[in-house]
């Protein structure tokens, strides 16, 4: 790409961005329901968050602040790349801070600090389909949403429990939206499944599947379980090495050949911030000393 | 001591200038210009142009050499720069009868009006390395002939005429375009067609290939290949008639299938149907053939379970620009998913450690 003047206002043209804008309403007036949307093809690979890009594109406004994360992290390579693309076709403001941006886009991970009315938050999803891998073809399963027919997925859910005395799943969670649509709220460890009842708006792009859907604010998602074996939001029972969180998602990190490792925030912006607030993990050192 | 990985833009930076370079190679030997490209690898233009859906042998030649030469990253290129552009209008509906032909072979068929011309073809080549080749590209001059004039009938036409193939419905109904709209199940032919056109030569290739060797067996012949130009005409609203805007080249495959008939149709040939931008005959041979297998549910044929048959999975994975992306992004970091996986294995671990203990 060298030059992107000839681009219009955040890459897609404005017919392409009305297109995606009906497809959002549409899925914001039936929550956690896949609306088939006509993917553009997106200067970088399929699989690499063009659903994403495309839903914060038809999203952003010349006004807004955008942040963007993968993996919890503002600085891993993909987040940089996709921020610089709006950057450049936008001239949108960037931040790394969760409460000053107004359009987040993510990619495995709910930021820690809860968002509030005014934000979205663009998810990047790989498989929309939360029945795909019990059953492949899109014909079936678009039927057994119509039918509402989760038995399927209650069975698989059964058969974990059978096996390994719990629901081996730990992320990419399936979730009941508004007590209708089952959905897959993007592979996003399971610890982030409750923040999901939020006052922010939540959209979720799959580009290479084409398909769209979205939870509006205030709209309950609720974890599928069974009674006598409940729901449980897991991450490793340790506080975090840099900032001290004891309820935050941690990374493991690697430190040495002998098998040494330590666990830290995966939500950067929010360790910082807790550092500079001074807080303090056990091999956290104080924000200002921070070479990073 | 934990150093936060920071420094993705800068790395990132650095690998495209890297990637620059490499390009490049080595830069004591003379650097490749669009046009040599575009001329002297001409049919690595036309895979690009033909997956990459656009036909433009002078971009696609750059995106080739902007790729290294890696054609699906080639391809892409094509793909993203072409859904950029406005949409104008549309052409009229090419006639291919009226098409020059460089080449137009019928295997079932010794001859038929219009003759048999084997053009610039590789295949009666013996594939002989030409050592020559390294030092000197010269070619002799080749013996020229009048061009044919007129319009070249499909051959198919002549079996058509005693009702021995089956009649190709017609409709004026406009096709949709994949490239617009959500692809949905179950796909119109015009759409199938428009996906196998676009899909990966080596998919197509591979899909046709596994019928042929009985999985969804059509027996195809090739009723008639052929390879040319054929004009670009397009209706001006101001105007009020229309107008030849180009001219592009194309490959066109019918293939005449044994039928045997079936509960809805009498014992007929059938056909399968490939067309694709710019001389591309494996891949217009190989649509033809999977056109074919995926037309059974409306020639009342059994689906004897066959992956061509099956028209999502052919669909769904011919692209190679979603299958190269989707493959290539298992690169990106997953570490939150990958940690979250590790707390359960060990928690699993340690349950059925626990449960052993208390056996023993």
């Amino acid at each position: 790409m060298t030059d992107l003047n000839q681009y219009n206002f955040a890459y897609l043209d404005e017919q392409t961005k009305r297109m995606i804008r009906r497809a959002l309403l549409k899925a914001l007036a039936i929550p956690g329901y896949q609306v088939p949307f006509a993917s553009r093809e997106m200067p970088m690979p399929y699989g690499w968050g063009t659903g994403g890009v495309q839903v914060s594109a038809a999203c952003l406004t010349p006004e807004d602040r955008f942040k963007v994360i993968d993996q919890g992290a503002d600085d891993t390579t993909n987040a940089v790349s996709i921020r610089k693309f709006f950057e450049r076709t936008a001239g949108v403001e960037t931040t790394e801070r969760t409460a000053e941006a107004t359009v987040i886009q993510t990619r495995h991970r709910i930021p820690e600090e809860p968002l509030g009315e005014g934000q979205i938050l663009v998810y990047q999803v790989p498989i929309p389909e939360p029945l795909r891998f019990l059953e492949p073809r899109e014909t079936e399963t678009r039927k057994m949403h119509a039918l509402e027919e989760y038995g399927l997925m209650h069975v698989k859910l059964y058969e974990d429990i059978a096996r390994h005395g719990k629901i081996a799943t730990s992320y990419a969670y399936p979730v009941k939206v508004q007590g209708r649509y089952v959905m897959d709220p993007s592979p996003i460890p399971k610890f982030d499944n409750p923040k999901m009842e939020m006052a922010a708006i939540q959209l979720f792009g799959a580009g290479r599947e084409q398909r769209i859907y979205a939870v509006p604010p205030y709209t309950s998602v609720v974890s599928l379980d069974f009674e006598d074996h409940p729901f449980e939001a897991s991450k490793v029972d340790q506080p975090c090495a840099l900032c001290g969180a004891g309820d935050t998602y941690l990374d493991e990190v690697i430190m040495d050949d002998e098998g040494g490792r330590m666990f830290v925030c995966s939500d950067t912006d929010y360790c910082a911030t807790r550092r500079a607030e001074g807080h303090l993990g056990a091999l956290g050192v104080p924000a200002e000393d921070s070479a990073a | 001591m934990y150093v936060a990985v920071k420094g993705g833009e800068r790395a990132i930076d650095n690998a495209h200038s890297w990637l620059a370079e490499e390009r490049r190679g080595d830069t004591a030997i003379a650097e490749l210009s669009v046009g040599q490209i575009r001329e002297q690898l001409a049919l690595a233009v036309n895979r690009v142009m033909a997956e990459g859906s656009l036909y433009d042998p002078d971009l696609a030649a750059l995106a080739i050499k902007q790729a290294r030469g890696d054609l699906i990253e080639a391809i892409f290129l094509i793909r993203a720069y072409r859904t950029t552009l406005p949409r104008i209008g549309h052409s009229r509906p090419l006639g291919t009868g009226a098409m020059a032909c460089d080449r137009r072979i019928s295997a079932t068929f010794k001859d038929a009006p219009g003759g048999q011309v084997l053009g610039p073809t590789f295949d009666y080549t013996h594939r002989l390395l030409e050592f020559r080749l390294a030092a000197d590209g010269a070619v002799p001059p080749t013996a020229e002939a009048e061009p044919q004039q007129g319009p070249v009938p499909h051959i198919t036409g002549f079996l058509n005429r005693d009702g021995l193939i089956e009649e190709e419905t017609a409709s004026d109904e406009p096709p949709r375009d994949l490239t617009r709209e959500p692809l949905e199940f179950p796909a119109s032919r015009a759409l199938r067609l428009q996906a196998l056109a676009r899909g990966d030569e080596g998919f197509v290739l591979s899909m046709a290939y596994s019928t042929q060797r009985g999985y969804g067996r059509n027996h195809p012949f090739v009723g008639e290949l052929r390879v040319g130009q054929v004009a670009v005409e397009m209706d001006i609203p101001e105007l009020g008639f229309a107008v030849e805007i180009g001219e592009i080249t194309l490959t066109e495959c019918e293939t005449v299938n044994q039928f045997k008939g079936s509960k809805t149709e009498p014992p007929q040939f059938t056909r399968g149907y490939g067309l694709t931008l710019g001389h591309t005959e494996r891949k217009a041979i190989s649509m033809a053939l999977v056109d074919r297998a995926l037309r059974w549910k409306e020639l009342g044929e059994d689906n004897v379970g066959a992956p061509a048959q099956d028209e999502e999975f052919v669909l769904s994975h011919a692209d190679n620009i979603q299958a190269t992306g989707f493959l290539e992004h298992i690169k990106l970091p997953h570490y939150v998913d990958f940690q979250s996986e590790l707390e359960l294995v060990r928690k699993l671990r340690a349950e059925a450690g626990q449960a052993g203990e208390a056996r023993t």
